[in-house]
């Protein structure tokens, strides 16, 4: 196996706690409480040693950073041993002072996620009451503040009908790029893939709506889209290959190579109590687990492009197929593709309802136990 | 749309790094790298020449002049290139005008 680069990136996760509730959200069923959360220290620590292993750019996140009162602290921080803030935020407590704060502090870029760009879908979506337009004061005091907006907007069939109007909604909020991320399936939004996962027509809509938008808007917005995998033949590069460029710290501190890699089970993630980064990115059976092409099967194996996609995704191989170790169910090479083509018939059924997120522990079913198990 | 470059990165184009955007030495890779929102870019050896020279004072002429006297290469070559990475890195709003 070639040697091992360092991290690029590291997400941040402050915190579980969100006041959105989104039905695809990416954390875990099973989320850190408050109470089991890093401390400020402990935080610090981790930036400092992020910075030294090589990490350049770290995206604070979470749930909803904000929530957290030493947000500024950790931004200042940051940016004192040299790492490139960003925040990935919800906007729903954004205020003008805050984000003064966080100026001053040294956060170099703000990522506003929208639902929607309608405001009762958005709200809807979103599972809260007045969300879509605290989201259009967050991005107005954002650029008032001078500081560079990406709006992402997850999509999904109940709002890629209007990804023209997310488009125009960006340029209206002055936003120099937009994220258009389709959901990926695993955790909340695999419970919920019948009610998201959007019909080839719709797909096909939304692709021309982004070329000819690109197009249009050369030099003024920047638009990242990226078609989902269950209407591809070969499985994305999931974040660039199982710990090559990025790692992910949870509320609580454990250290993963991919924000939901806790879905995976059998595999023993370091914590940053336990460890330094650089022993757990260079040393840990976690990171060396799915790293580099020695852990593939075939089709990936004897594949031409191993070290193009790197197997895809290990989270979407172990929802589908409960093996991790499997080829990613989204490459029309792999055994386990249809899959994937199958559920693509429930997009033409009629969507059923949202099931969404209770914030309180407790209430779980044993249906949705067993996924996490 | 004529098909005519958008934001014609001309030869009087006085280009410079976008707020927020940070072009630096990387200790820990003993390496060049470019740090924008979203973005991040290990540019090879040829373009962290260009980059040195993006200072928002010197027209992208003076740019060109300057790599094709280091290089003793035909400058209509050196401007080719230069432009369309500048051109490309203001499309990705790296640089500005």
């Amino acid at each position: 196996m070639t040697a091992v680069d360092p991290p690029l990136a590291m997400l941040a996760e402050l915190t579980h706690r969100c006041p959105l509730r989104c039905p695809y959200c990416s954390n875990p069923l099973e989320l850190s409480r408050a109470s089991g959360e890093l401390d400020t220290a402990s935080w610090k620590r981790v930036l400092g040693e992020a910075a030294a292993l090589g990490v350049l750019q770290v995206h604070f996140s979470g749930g909803e950073p904000l929530i957290r009162r030493d947000l500024a602290e950790l931004v200042r921080h940051a940016a004192e041993v040299g790492l490139y803030g960003n925040l990935i935020t919800s906007g729903i407590r954004l205020d003008a002072g805050r984000l003064a704060e966080l100026v001053e502090a040294g956060l170099e870029h703000v990522q506003l996620s929208f639902q929607d760009a309608d405001m009762v879908s958005g709200d809807r979506i979103a599972g809260l009451p007045g969300a879509q337009e605290a989201k259009q004061r967050a991005a107005r005091l954002v650029r008032e503040a001078g500081l560079p907006l990406t709006v992402n907007a997850v999509v999904h069939r109940q709002n890629l009908d209007r990804l023209g109007e997310i488009i125009e909604l960006a340029v209206a909020l002055g936003a120099d790029r937009l994220e258009v991320a389709h959901v990926q399936y695993y955790g909340w939004a695999l419970r919920n893939r019948a009610a998201l996962l959007p019909s080839r027509d719709q797909l096909d809509a939304a692709t021309v709506a982004v070329e000819a938008a690109r197009k249009r808007l050369a030099g003024v917005l920047v638009i990242d889209y990226v078609l989902p995998d269950y209407y591809a033949h070969r499985p994305k590069a999931c974040m660039g290959g199982w710990g090559r460029r990025f790692l992910n710290v949870t509320p609580a501190g454990k250290v993963l190579p991919c924000h939901a890699a806790e879905t995976l089970t059998g595999l023993d993630f370091p914590t940053v109590a336990g460890a330094s980064l650089s022993d757990i990115w260079y040393r840990s059976s976690a990171f060396e687990r799915f790293r580099g092409t020695d852990w593939m099967p075939e089709p990936c194996r004897s594949c031409e492009r191993r070290e193009i996609d790197w197997g895809g995704c290990r989270c979407q191989a172990f929802a589908l197929t409960g093996d991790a170790a499997r080829t990613d169910p989204a490459c029309a090479l792999s055994p386990d593709h249809g899959l994937l083509v199958g559920a693509r018939a429930d997009a033409d059924e009629a969507a059923p309802d949202f099931v969404y997120r209770q914030h309180s522990a407790s209430r779980r079913s044993p249906e949705l136990l067993s996924l996490s198990e | 749309m004529t098909g005519e470059p958008r934001l014609s990165v001309g030869g009087d184009a006085v280009l410079r790094f976008a707020p927020h955007t940070r072009f630096r030495f990387d200790d820990v890779r003993q390496a060049w790298i470019v740090l924008a929102p979203e973005r991040l870019m290990l540019p090879d050896e040829q373009a962290v020449e260009i980059l040195q020279l993006i200072d928002g004072k010197r027209a992208i002429d003076g740019v060109i002049d300057e790599l094709a006297g280091r290089y003793d290469a035909p400058r209509d070559v050196i401007a080719s290139d230069v432009i369309k990475m500048l051109q490309d890195l203001v499309d990705k709003k790296v640089l500005r005008l």
